[in-house]
This record gives structure tokens, sequence and C-alpha cells, in this order.
């Protein structure tokens, strides 16, 4: 028996000793885009307050799963929940950043933002009508730009990724074949071309083909200096990939249009608006099972939609405009409740 | 041996005490009986609580669609219909490509390194060769992208496509533009992959073979080939066999490197420079991001496919290895 004993009580501390870290620091689950600024965020919010944050970087279908499992405090998700998903699970659904997708291409002779591209005109490329680079609907945007008979090749994510899902749902916008054929997702039944597994695959097999055009992460191409395209905006204007672009898009949407802001930033409209860009989703239940824990986490997004813009710019991505954070914390007071129906969240601000 | 072993003090003067201590003994025995057995049924139940999960989580998508799930080619997570049969095309036809090249050139390996090759040599070749074992299929993978694909774009592939351009069948089987990546570039990583299991096993086993038989044959006047071919080889077929498994099992489940230069397309084409996909591959691709109850089961489906597969590869080779048994014993 007494062995017995010993283990029964160091199991009752190892379960000690883990409610007391749970207790600490906020758990969380989830898309992989968003995971470096997650971290930077929660590095620099533990120096400040003492609480971590804990969150695995899994892919947002995990996330969604465990979320509705509850063995987290908070879900991530790229692609936001429809919703009646949301309704159904009870949970409250807000963006924390954005970022920006890109075309890239390898050309000779064509540096960044010499070529310009749009909607219709992609979706054609990516479902294989456009098939040669001196295709008079490129050339017809492009003119004193000399593009060569080359034929194109196509390359795209093969892995599931959030990206795609913006990809797809934007040429889903722009022409209606590639909605009817193949929809928007986190990956899709791709007409044509070679599929590489993460930006560094997309980017390495555009690198290497010549000809080629993929799409890859805003950050991911600045860093790496990638190729990228012009792409035509809404308002018929053709405009380069910077933060200032995406900001646009992201004032110019309107938010409460979307349950959950539940909304893809593509094809905005405003002058000066990027076409491509999305806001990464988090997940929180309504009625919390641990509201101490979900005030927590809480009051670590609101912190960081105070103090971490600056941060995300140095990782390329784009906070999300004031406008738009005043309604979220709106809908914290509003939506997220402990057993005792109080809110869990106080509009401090 | 055993009252060599025991301690002088410890020999039993009385019968009774005499029994008392091969009684201690059985105990230890049946103890270490139980031991081991333990330990030999934990690999079954491990196996079985595999099969159970990967059915259950294959149900949904099997319900679905059935066994059309197997014949089917098209792989659309937006409409959530899903087939198999593209991923299933791609595993099989990698892992021959890789299987017709390592197995010869892994078996001359062998050759060499046991019958003709100088003594201060074998030993590079050999560590060389356990080397390749080594190394993490992510390297494979990142050094078959960034280095192997453009290196076969460039030269391999310009040089197939213009050499079997005019032959009539050969000509579909390396068709269109030279990607770099492809099922044939998937399939040369593997052979390189598996190359050092066959070579390192076979060269085992040739050491194996009794000189004086070897001897022997030498001189009633074979020449080295024949040697191999009429005494080595038969001698050590159940070995060689055995690396062989071993090498098409780990090409069969071989992820990461795949996965890099194959090109992930769900297509089947008549092409092997044609981007293509392995069952492993668009598990790895894709569980993370998959949403929804039936996406999540097809892959889980896919795993179960590659266990059966892999399954029905290791049957086989038992059941040839019971017939050359039978036919030699």
């Amino acid at each position: 028996m007494r062995p017995l004993h010993t283990i029964a009580l160091a199991g009752l501390f190892v379960a000690a000793g883990l409610m007391a870290a749970a207790a600490l620091d906020i758990s969380g689950a989830g898309a992989t885009f968003p995971y470096p600024i997650y971290a930077k965020w929660a590095d620099a919010y533990k120096k400040q307050t003492g609480v971590g944050l804990n969150y695995q970087s899994i892919g947002s279908g995990g996330g969604i799963k465990q979320i509705q499992a509850n063995t987290v405090t908070f879900g991530a998700s790229d692609m936001p929940l429809k919703g009646e998903d949301l309704d159904k699970n009870g949970l409250v659904q807000f963006p924390t950043v954005m970022g920006g997708v890109v075309a890239v291409v390898n050309l000779d002779g064509i540096k960044a933002g010499d070529v310009t591209l749009d909607g219709p005109t992609l979706a054609k490329i990516f479902l294989g009508e456009i098939k040669s680079w001196n295709d008079p609907s490129i050339q017809k945007l492009n003119a004193g730009v000399k593009l060569p008979s080359q034929a194109i090749v196509v390359v795209h994510r093969s892995d599931g990724s959030g990206t795609t899902f913006v990809f797809t749902d934007y040429l889903g916008k722009m022409h209606a074949d590639w909605k009817s054929k193949v929809g928007s997702n986190t990956s899709v039944e791709w007409p044509v071309g070679i599929g590489a597994k993460g930006n560094e695959g997309v980017a390495n097999n555009v690198a290497q083909t010549k000809g080629s055009v993929g799409y890859v992460e805003y950050a991911y191409a600045k860093q790496n200096k990638l190729t990228y395209t012009k792409l035509t905006n809404k308002d018929g204007k053709a405009v380069s990939p910077t933060i200032e672009a995406f900001t646009a898009a992201a004032s110019s949407a309107n938010w409460q249009s979307a349950p959950g802001f539940g909304l893809v930033l593509t094809n905005e409209a405003g002058a000066a608006s990027w076409p491509i860009s999305a806001a990464t989703f988090i997940l929180i239940h309504k009625q919390p099972k641990d509201p101490a824990a979900a005030a927590e986490a809480l009051k670590f997004f609101d912190w960081t939609y105070t103090n971490g813009g600056k941060m995300a710019e140095e990782l390329d991505y784009v906070p999300m405009p004031a406008n738009v954070v005043t309604q979220i914390r709106k809908v914290w007071a509003e939506q997220i409740k402990d057993a005792s129906g109080k809110p869990i969240f106080a509009m401090a601000h | 041996m055993a009252d060599v072993a025991l301690p002088a003090q410890s020999i039993p003067t009385t019968s009774s005490s005499r029994a008392k201590a091969l009684d201690r003994l059985r105990m230890g025995d049946v103890a270490f009986r139980i031991l081991t057995r333990a330990a030999a049924i934990t690999v079954l139940v491990l196996l079985g609580a595999v099969i159970v999960s990967l059915i259950d989580g294959s149900l949904p998508a099997l319900r679905a669609f059935g066994l059309n799930f197997l014949v089917e080619e098209r792989w659309n997570p937006v409409t959530e219909r899903f087939g198999a049969l593209a991923p299933i095309y791609g595993t099989l036809v990698t892992s021959v490509i890789a299987m017709a090249i390592a197995v010869p050139l892994g078996l001359l390996i062998a050759v060499f390194l046991t019958e003709r090759c100088p003594i201060w040599l074998r030993r590079p070749i050999g560590i060389a060769i356990e080397l390749l074992a080594g190394i993490p299929s992510i390297i494979y993978g990142i050094w078959g992208l960034f280095v192997f694909a453009p290196f076969l774009q460039q030269t391999l592939q310009p040089f197939l496509i213009t050499v079997f351009g005019p032959v009539p069948v050969l000509s579909s089987l390396f068709e269109g533009p030279p990607y770099g990546i492809g099922v044939l570039t998937a399939g040369l990583i593997l052979a390189i992959m598996v190359l050092p299991f066959i070579t390192s096993i076979s060269r085992d086993v040739f050491d194996a073979v009794p000189p004086v038989l070897k001897e022997a044959a030498y001189g009633v006047g074979c020449t080295t080939w024949e040697v191999v071919r009429h005494v080595v080889v038969p001698y050590t077929r159940v070995g060689v066999i055995g690396g062989v498994m071993l090498g098409l099992g780990r090409a069969l489940g071989e992820t990461m490197a795949v996965t890099f230069v194959i090109g992930n397309a769900h297509r089947i084409s008549a092409s092997i420079l044609a981007p293509g996909t392995t069952i492993s591959a668009t598990i790895a691709n894709e569980f993370t991001e998959a949403v929804g109850d039936l996406y999540t089961s097809s892959l889980i489906a896919l795993g179960l496919i590659l266990f059966v597969i892999t399954f029905i590869v290791l049957a086989a080779a038992r059941y040839m290895l019971m017939r050359i048994e039978r036919r030699v014993g």
C-alpha cells in the first residue's frame, strides 16, 4: 500500500503544480500565421505583468477543435468561423492583427512592382486559362513593359494555410468561374500548377522557375525581397503592397456587417486599398468555464491593442484600426459573461 | 553451468534447502518469462490500438464515400469530395522508382565491398553508407529542394524530354516542362534514402557466406560474377529480401523529404516529370489546417490505407520467404 500512497501523493503534487501554472499563464492554441507576433507580444507582456502566454501554434483546425473541447482558454484561426458555427458553440470571435498576401513572379529583367495584374487576370492565370506572359490581357495592364512569350508556371501552397484561404477568396470574388469550379478554403483542388510547402517553399520554387507566379504572405515577401507585382484594386488603381495599403483596406471595411468580425478583406473599396489582406481571429467562449482565465486572456489582448501596434509593424503585421478595436472592446463587455451573467471584461477606456 | 555460476557457500547441503534453491530459480525463470511476454504483448496492444483508432477515425469518410474512396481521383476540400487514388498512385510509383534504382545499385555496392574491394577502401565506403542512413529526412528534403531539384531541372529532365520525345510510349512518360520537382525527383531522393538499408544489410549477409563455399567455386574456375550469381546470392536470399523489404517500408512511408520535392498536386499524370503526391505527404501537408470532420476523417482514412499497403507488402515478403525456404529445404 505504501508505494501506492506515494504515487498518489506525487500525482496530487503534479496536478497542483499544473493548476498553479494554469492560473498564472494564459493558454491558447491555433493558427501558425500569427504565432511570431503572439510570441513577441507575450514576451513583452510577461515582462510587464508577470503573466505568460502558452500558445501552441498547431494550426487553425486544431485551434478550433481545442476551444470547442474547452482544453484551452482561447483558440486562434486564420479562417473566420461562420455566424451559425459561433452561435452553435457559444463562441465570440474577434480579430487581433492583419497581414497581406502578395503575388510574386520570376521574369527576366522584371523587378518588384514592375508588373501590374488585376483580379480577373490573376484568376485566369491560376485557372490555367492564361498560359503565356505575353497574353494580351496581361500586356494590356502593362503598357510599356516588355513581357516575354514564356509559359506561366503556377506555384501554390501545398499545405493547408490561411494564406491560401484569403487568396482563393479573392480569386472567387474576381472571377465567377473560380467561385464555381474551385471555391475558397485553406486548401483547394488546384486546376494547374505545382504545390510547395510553406511560404519558403513557394518562394523557392518561384525563384527557381523562370516564368513562374505564386502567392506568399506580405511579411515573407518583404523580408526576403521577393519580386512582388502591383495589383489593381476595386477603385481601378494599381497599388503596391504596403502597411498603409493594408490599413486603408481595413479602415474602409464594414466590420459590423459580418458576425464575429468575420470579414476577409479582399477587394475592399478605397483608392489606396490593397485588394488581398485578412485578419487572423481569436475564439473564446461566451460563458467561459474558467472566467478568471478568460479575463486574463482578454486583458492580454486589450493590452496588445493598446501597446502592440509598433511591435506588429516591426514584424510586418498590420495592427487593427482604432475604430475596429473600439467595436471589439464593446463586444467583449456585452457578450462575454460569467455564470452569474456578470461581464468579465470591464471597459476601462 | 548453473553449478559453476553459484557461489560456493550457497551450494545446498540438505535436500530441503536444495529444493528451496531450485524453487527460487524456477520462480526467477517464471518472472523472467512473464516479463518478456509482457514486453511482447505491449507491441500487440500498441498495434491494435493504432488500428482501432485509425478505423474509428476514418469511419465518417468511409461511410460517406464507401469503396469509391479508393478509386476516386478528385480531392476537393471545398466541396468535401475526397478520393485517395492520386496519393495511392503517387506512393506506389515513387516507391517503384526508388526500388528500381536502389536495389541493383545497393547490391552492386555490397558485392564490390565483400568480393572486390581493397581492404583499405572497405571501411571508408562502409562508413559513408552508414552515414547516409543517419541523415534526417528533413535534410534530404531541403537538399532536394534547394540543390537536387534545380540540378535535375537543368540536366537530367531536359535530357530525358529530348531523348524520349520522339519515342511513342516513352514520350508521354517523360513529357512536359522540366519543373525540377515531381514524381521522378521524389523517387530519386527516396532511392538515395533507402540505399543504405539495402547496401548494409546485403553486405552483412554476403559477409556471412562461408568462405569455403566461395573458395570451392573459385577453385573450379568460376568468375566473380558466377560466384556471386550461383553461390553468394542463393545462400543469402532471405537476408537480401529482408533488406529490400526494410527499404521498401521506408520508401512507402517517407514523408518530409517527399513533401518537399514531389510538387504536391492531387493529379495522376502519365508523365513522371509531372508533380504528384503521396499518402504521407498529403497527410503532413493538410492535417494541421484541415477544418471539418469529413476532411480530417478522409486524411485519417489515407493513413489507414497506407497501413494496409504496408501490411500487404510485409505479408507478401513473408510469403515469398516461406516459398523460398520450402523449395530449398
